[in-house]
Protein backbone atom coordinates (compact mmCIF):
# COMPACT_ATOMS: atom_id res chain seq x y z
CA UNK A 1 0.00 0.00 0.00
CA UNK A 2 2.78 2.60 1.11
CA UNK A 3 4.60 1.38 -2.39
CA UNK A 4 0.84 2.18 -3.98
CA UNK A 5 0.85 5.68 -2.24
CA UNK A 6 4.71 6.96 -3.28
CA UNK A 7 3.87 5.86 -6.95
CA UNK A 8 0.26 7.72 -6.87
CA UNK A 9 2.05 11.07 -5.15
CA UNK A 10 5.25 10.75 -8.10
CA UNK A 11 2.56 10.56 -10.70
CA UNK A 12 0.32 13.64 -9.37
CA UNK A 13 3.53 15.48 -9.29
CA UNK A 14 5.02 14.67 -12.67
CA UNK A 15 1.47 15.87 -13.79
CA UNK A 16 1.50 18.73 -11.59
CA UNK A 17 4.94 19.69 -13.40
CA UNK A 18 3.29 19.74 -16.90
CA UNK A 19 0.77 22.15 -15.18
CA UNK A 20 3.37 24.28 -14.05
CA UNK A 21 5.05 24.27 -17.43
CA UNK A 22 1.58 25.78 -19.05
CA UNK A 23 0.85 28.11 -16.35
CA UNK A 24 4.62 29.14 -16.62
CA UNK A 25 4.91 29.47 -20.48
CA UNK A 26 1.89 32.39 -19.88
CA UNK A 27 3.85 34.14 -17.18
CA UNK A 28 6.31 34.09 -20.00
CA UNK A 29 4.47 35.72 -22.35
CA UNK A 30 3.19 37.95 -19.85
CA UNK A 31 6.60 39.11 -18.75
CA UNK A 32 7.70 39.67 -22.51
CA UNK A 33 4.86 41.60 -23.43
CA UNK A 34 4.86 43.76 -20.28
CA UNK A 35 8.17 44.88 -21.35
CA UNK A 36 7.28 45.57 -25.06
CA UNK A 37 4.24 47.36 -24.15
CA UNK A 38 4.90 49.01 -20.63
CA UNK A 39 2.92 52.56 -20.78
CA UNK A 40 0.09 50.17 -21.79
CA UNK A 41 0.39 47.36 -19.06
CA UNK A 42 0.64 50.04 -16.53
CA UNK A 43 -2.50 51.85 -17.46
CA UNK A 44 -5.00 48.45 -17.76
CA UNK A 45 -3.39 46.91 -14.89
CA UNK A 46 -3.97 50.23 -12.43
CA UNK A 47 -7.66 50.09 -13.73
CA UNK A 48 -8.09 47.04 -11.84
CA UNK A 49 -9.81 47.48 -8.19
CA UNK A 50 -7.16 45.84 -5.83
CA UNK A 51 -9.62 45.15 -3.04
CA UNK A 52 -11.70 42.32 -4.72
CA UNK A 53 -8.31 40.79 -5.68
CA UNK A 54 -7.11 41.29 -2.11
CA UNK A 55 -10.66 39.49 -0.90
CA UNK A 56 -10.04 36.74 -3.36
CA UNK A 57 -6.48 35.83 -2.44
CA UNK A 58 -7.27 35.31 1.16
CA UNK A 59 -10.09 33.25 0.56
CA UNK A 60 -8.12 31.28 -1.42
CA UNK A 61 -5.82 30.91 1.41
CA UNK A 62 -8.67 29.72 3.56
CA UNK A 63 -9.85 27.30 1.34
CA UNK A 64 -6.32 25.61 1.27
CA UNK A 65 -6.13 25.60 4.96
CA UNK A 66 -9.05 23.69 5.36
CA UNK A 67 -8.14 21.54 2.47
CA UNK A 68 -5.10 20.68 4.46
CA UNK A 69 -7.47 20.06 7.52
CA UNK A 70 -9.79 17.53 5.36
CA UNK A 71 -6.59 15.22 4.59
CA UNK A 72 -5.53 15.66 7.50
CA UNK A 73 -8.95 14.28 8.89
CA UNK A 74 -9.07 12.06 6.00
CA UNK A 75 -5.81 10.45 7.39
CA UNK A 76 -7.01 9.77 11.02
CA UNK A 77 -10.00 8.01 9.59
CA UNK A 78 -12.50 10.90 11.07
CA UNK A 79 -15.84 11.08 8.54
CA UNK A 80 -17.37 13.68 9.99
CA UNK A 81 -14.69 16.18 9.82
CA UNK A 82 -13.23 15.01 6.11
CA UNK A 83 -17.05 15.98 5.18
CA UNK A 84 -17.21 19.23 6.97
CA UNK A 85 -13.50 20.57 5.56
CA UNK A 86 -14.48 19.36 2.09
CA UNK A 87 -17.49 21.29 1.97
CA UNK A 88 -15.61 24.43 3.29
CA UNK A 89 -13.38 24.02 0.68
CA UNK A 90 -15.91 24.03 -1.70
CA UNK A 91 -18.12 26.34 -0.36
CA UNK A 92 -14.56 28.81 0.04
CA UNK A 93 -14.46 27.79 -4.05
CA UNK A 94 -17.73 28.93 -5.17
CA UNK A 95 -17.04 32.31 -3.05
CA UNK A 96 -13.76 32.43 -4.81
CA UNK A 97 -15.29 31.86 -8.54
CA UNK A 98 -18.76 34.02 -7.43
CA UNK A 99 -16.28 37.45 -6.90
CA UNK A 100 -14.44 36.74 -10.00
CA UNK A 101 -18.23 36.70 -11.58
CA UNK A 102 -17.96 40.46 -10.19
CA UNK A 103 -15.01 41.39 -11.41
CA UNK A 104 -15.49 40.22 -14.79
CA UNK A 105 -18.91 41.78 -14.90
CA UNK A 106 -17.59 45.11 -13.70
CA UNK A 107 -15.00 44.79 -16.97
CA UNK A 108 -17.99 44.14 -19.48
CA UNK A 109 -19.58 47.50 -17.83
CA UNK A 110 -16.30 49.26 -18.41
CA UNK A 111 -15.93 48.02 -21.98
CA UNK A 112 -12.39 46.22 -20.81
CA UNK A 113 -13.00 43.12 -22.31
CA UNK A 114 -11.10 42.58 -25.56
CA UNK A 115 -13.31 41.16 -28.10
CA UNK A 116 -11.74 41.79 -31.67
CA UNK A 117 -14.07 42.43 -34.57
CA UNK A 118 -17.47 42.51 -31.81
CA UNK A 119 -15.79 45.99 -30.62
CA UNK A 120 -16.52 45.23 -26.87
CA UNK A 121 -13.42 47.07 -26.13
CA UNK A 122 -13.80 50.83 -25.38
CA UNK A 123 -11.43 51.77 -22.54
CA UNK A 124 -13.21 55.60 -22.30
CA UNK A 125 -12.51 55.70 -18.27
CA UNK A 126 -8.11 54.85 -19.23
CA UNK A 127 -8.41 57.07 -22.23
CA UNK A 128 -9.60 60.04 -19.70
CA UNK A 129 -7.31 58.66 -16.51
CA UNK A 130 -4.22 59.23 -19.14
CA UNK A 131 -5.16 62.68 -20.13
CA UNK A 132 -5.39 64.03 -16.19
CA UNK A 133 -2.20 62.60 -15.97
CA UNK A 134 -0.70 64.64 -18.45
CA UNK A 135 -0.66 62.47 -21.47
CA UNK A 136 -1.63 64.14 -24.86
CA UNK A 137 -4.77 63.42 -26.40
CA UNK A 138 -2.94 61.30 -29.22
CA UNK A 139 -0.57 58.96 -26.78
CA UNK A 140 -3.73 58.79 -24.29
CA UNK A 141 -5.29 57.09 -27.28
CA UNK A 142 -2.22 55.35 -27.94
CA UNK A 143 -1.80 53.53 -24.70
CA UNK A 144 -5.37 52.97 -24.20
CA UNK A 145 -5.53 50.96 -27.28
CA UNK A 146 -2.13 49.09 -26.29
CA UNK A 147 -4.52 48.25 -22.64
CA UNK A 148 -6.71 45.72 -25.06
CA UNK A 149 -3.57 43.19 -24.80
CA UNK A 150 -3.30 43.72 -21.33
CA UNK A 151 -6.55 42.57 -20.46
CA UNK A 152 -6.10 39.39 -23.13
CA UNK A 153 -3.68 38.57 -21.08
CA UNK A 154 -6.21 39.35 -17.60
CA UNK A 155 -8.92 37.02 -18.99
CA UNK A 156 -6.62 34.53 -20.41
CA UNK A 157 -4.60 33.78 -16.91
CA UNK A 158 -7.87 34.45 -14.81
CA UNK A 159 -9.71 32.58 -16.99
CA UNK A 160 -7.68 29.37 -17.34
CA UNK A 161 -7.46 29.55 -13.38
CA UNK A 162 -11.27 29.96 -13.23
CA UNK A 163 -11.32 27.42 -15.41
CA UNK A 164 -8.63 24.83 -12.81
CA UNK A 165 -11.20 26.21 -9.73
CA UNK A 166 -14.17 24.37 -11.48
CA UNK A 167 -12.47 21.38 -12.32
CA UNK A 168 -10.74 21.11 -8.69
CA UNK A 169 -14.67 21.60 -7.36
CA UNK A 170 -15.90 18.56 -9.18
CA UNK A 171 -13.10 16.91 -7.89
CA UNK A 172 -14.16 17.38 -4.50
CA UNK A 173 -17.34 16.97 -5.42
CA UNK A 174 -16.52 13.34 -6.36
CA UNK A 175 -14.24 13.02 -3.19
CA UNK A 176 -17.15 14.51 -0.88
CA UNK A 177 -19.49 11.40 -2.30
CA UNK A 178 -16.32 8.52 -1.67
CA UNK A 179 -16.22 10.11 1.69
CA UNK A 180 -20.15 9.69 2.18
CA UNK A 181 -19.42 6.13 1.49
CA UNK A 182 -16.71 5.86 4.17
CA UNK A 183 -13.84 4.84 2.14
CA UNK A 184 -10.97 6.48 3.27
CA UNK A 185 -9.39 5.93 6.37
CA UNK A 186 -5.36 5.63 8.00
CA UNK A 187 -5.10 3.12 5.49
CA UNK A 188 -5.94 4.45 2.32
CA UNK A 189 -6.97 7.77 1.99
CA UNK A 190 -5.05 9.10 -1.49
CA UNK A 191 -7.51 10.43 -3.37
CA UNK A 192 -8.04 12.69 -1.11
CA UNK A 193 -4.09 13.26 -0.30
CA UNK A 194 -3.51 13.89 -4.15
CA UNK A 195 -6.99 16.05 -4.67
CA UNK A 196 -5.34 17.63 -1.83
CA UNK A 197 -2.21 18.46 -3.91
CA UNK A 198 -4.33 19.50 -6.86
CA UNK A 199 -6.03 22.29 -5.16
CA UNK A 200 -2.71 23.46 -3.38
CA UNK A 201 -1.95 24.19 -7.01
CA UNK A 202 -4.38 26.13 -8.08
CA UNK A 203 -3.88 28.19 -4.87
CA UNK A 204 -0.44 28.92 -5.83
CA UNK A 205 -1.55 30.09 -9.22
CA UNK A 206 -3.71 32.75 -8.09
CA UNK A 207 -0.31 33.32 -5.47
CA UNK A 208 1.36 34.69 -8.14
CA UNK A 209 -1.25 35.93 -10.29
CA UNK A 210 -2.18 37.94 -7.72
CA UNK A 211 0.31 40.68 -7.47
CA UNK A 212 1.22 40.33 -11.29
CA UNK A 213 -1.78 41.38 -12.54
CA UNK A 214 -3.15 43.22 -9.63
CA UNK A 215 -0.05 45.09 -7.62
CA UNK A 216 2.92 45.10 -9.74
CA UNK A 217 2.29 48.38 -11.58
CA UNK A 218 1.09 51.02 -9.07
CA UNK A 219 4.12 52.66 -8.59
CA UNK A 220 4.60 53.63 -12.28
CA UNK A 221 8.15 53.03 -11.77
CA UNK A 222 10.60 52.36 -14.73
CA UNK A 223 10.94 48.86 -15.41
CA UNK B 1 11.61 11.60 9.60
CA UNK B 2 8.64 9.22 8.33
CA UNK B 3 7.76 9.12 5.08
CA UNK B 4 4.14 10.04 4.29
CA UNK B 5 4.14 11.69 7.86
CA UNK B 6 2.19 14.69 8.07
CA UNK B 7 2.86 17.86 9.83
CA UNK B 8 0.52 19.06 13.01
CA UNK B 9 -2.62 21.34 13.38
CA UNK B 10 -0.33 23.41 14.72
CA UNK B 11 2.12 23.66 11.96
CA UNK B 12 -1.27 24.03 9.75
CA UNK B 13 -1.90 27.20 11.45
CA UNK B 14 1.51 28.70 11.80
CA UNK B 15 1.57 28.67 7.84
CA UNK B 16 -1.70 29.65 7.45
CA UNK B 17 -1.18 32.98 9.49
CA UNK B 18 2.65 33.21 7.66
CA UNK B 19 0.38 33.30 4.26
CA UNK B 20 -2.12 35.76 5.34
CA UNK B 21 0.71 37.91 6.89
CA UNK B 22 2.38 37.75 3.01
CA UNK B 23 -0.94 38.59 1.35
CA UNK B 24 -1.12 41.77 3.53
CA UNK B 25 2.23 42.85 3.15
CA UNK B 26 2.28 42.35 -0.70
CA UNK B 27 -0.45 44.71 -0.73
CA UNK B 28 0.69 47.08 1.40
CA UNK B 29 4.03 47.37 -0.27
CA UNK B 30 2.70 47.80 -3.47
CA UNK B 31 1.22 50.75 -3.27
CA UNK B 32 5.17 52.21 -1.54
CA UNK B 33 7.45 53.41 -4.64
CA UNK B 34 10.57 50.93 -4.34
CA UNK B 35 12.92 53.04 -6.63
CA UNK B 36 16.49 52.64 -5.62
CA UNK B 37 19.39 54.03 -8.49
CA UNK B 38 16.52 54.74 -10.50
CA UNK B 39 15.07 51.23 -11.06
CA UNK B 40 11.80 50.26 -9.33
CA UNK B 41 11.94 47.20 -7.39
CA UNK B 42 8.50 46.78 -6.55
CA UNK B 43 7.63 43.82 -8.80
CA UNK B 44 11.01 41.60 -7.47
CA UNK B 45 9.84 41.94 -4.26
CA UNK B 46 6.06 41.27 -5.63
CA UNK B 47 7.50 38.19 -6.45
CA UNK B 48 9.74 37.13 -3.69
CA UNK B 49 7.09 37.57 -1.34
CA UNK B 50 4.92 35.29 -3.89
CA UNK B 51 7.70 32.59 -4.27
CA UNK B 52 7.94 32.58 -0.41
CA UNK B 53 4.10 32.01 -0.27
CA UNK B 54 4.71 29.16 -2.64
CA UNK B 55 7.02 27.36 -1.07
CA UNK B 56 5.21 27.27 2.37
CA UNK B 57 2.49 26.06 0.34
CA UNK B 58 4.38 23.46 -1.16
CA UNK B 59 6.79 22.33 1.86
CA UNK B 60 3.80 21.84 4.43
CA UNK B 61 0.22 22.39 2.72
CA UNK B 62 1.35 19.65 0.13
CA UNK B 63 3.49 17.46 2.18
CA UNK B 64 6.90 17.84 0.13
CA UNK B 65 8.83 18.39 3.67
CA UNK B 66 7.40 14.97 4.61
CA UNK B 67 7.70 13.68 1.40
CA UNK B 68 10.30 10.67 0.21
CA UNK B 69 13.16 12.17 -2.14
CA UNK B 70 12.05 11.00 -4.85
CA UNK B 71 8.97 13.27 -4.40
CA UNK B 72 11.30 16.07 -3.36
CA UNK B 73 13.52 15.53 -7.24
CA UNK B 74 10.66 15.74 -9.10
CA UNK B 75 9.13 18.83 -7.55
CA UNK B 76 12.70 20.47 -8.02
CA UNK B 77 13.15 19.59 -11.08
CA UNK B 78 9.63 20.79 -12.47
CA UNK B 79 10.73 24.24 -10.90
CA UNK B 80 14.13 23.62 -12.21
CA UNK B 81 12.76 23.04 -15.57
CA UNK B 82 10.71 26.51 -15.16
CA UNK B 83 13.87 28.63 -14.54
CA UNK B 84 15.73 27.20 -18.12
CA UNK B 85 12.33 27.80 -19.78
CA UNK B 86 12.33 31.42 -17.85
CA UNK B 87 15.70 32.55 -18.35
CA UNK B 88 16.61 31.41 -21.97
CA UNK B 89 13.32 33.34 -23.33
CA UNK B 90 14.55 36.52 -21.43
CA UNK B 91 17.89 35.88 -22.84
CA UNK B 92 16.17 35.68 -26.45
CA UNK B 93 14.17 38.45 -26.25
CA UNK B 94 15.95 41.18 -24.38
CA UNK B 95 19.08 41.23 -26.02
CA UNK B 96 17.17 41.08 -29.31
CA UNK B 97 18.64 44.04 -31.76
CA UNK B 98 21.58 44.18 -29.55
CA UNK B 99 23.84 42.32 -31.66
CA UNK B 100 24.21 43.35 -35.33
CA UNK B 101 23.80 40.91 -37.90
CA UNK B 102 27.44 40.34 -39.93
Amino acid sequence: MAQQKEASTFGMWVFLVTEIMMFGGVFVAYMIYRLKYYEGFVAGSTSIDVTWGFINTLVLICSSLTMALAVSAAQRGVVRLQKIFIIFTMALGLVFLVIKGIEYHQKWVEHHVPGGTWQTFDPQDIHQDLIKEGKTPQAATEIAHQTEIFFCFYFAMTGLHALHMIIGLILMTWLLLRVSRREFGPDYYTPVELGGLYWHFVDIVWIYLFPLLYLINRTHGKI
Amino acid sequence: MTEGAHPTHKVYYLVFLALVIGTVLTWRIAFVDLTFFGISFNPEVAVLIACTKATLVILFFMHVRYSSKLTMLTVAAGFFWLLIMISLDLCDYLTRGAVKPL
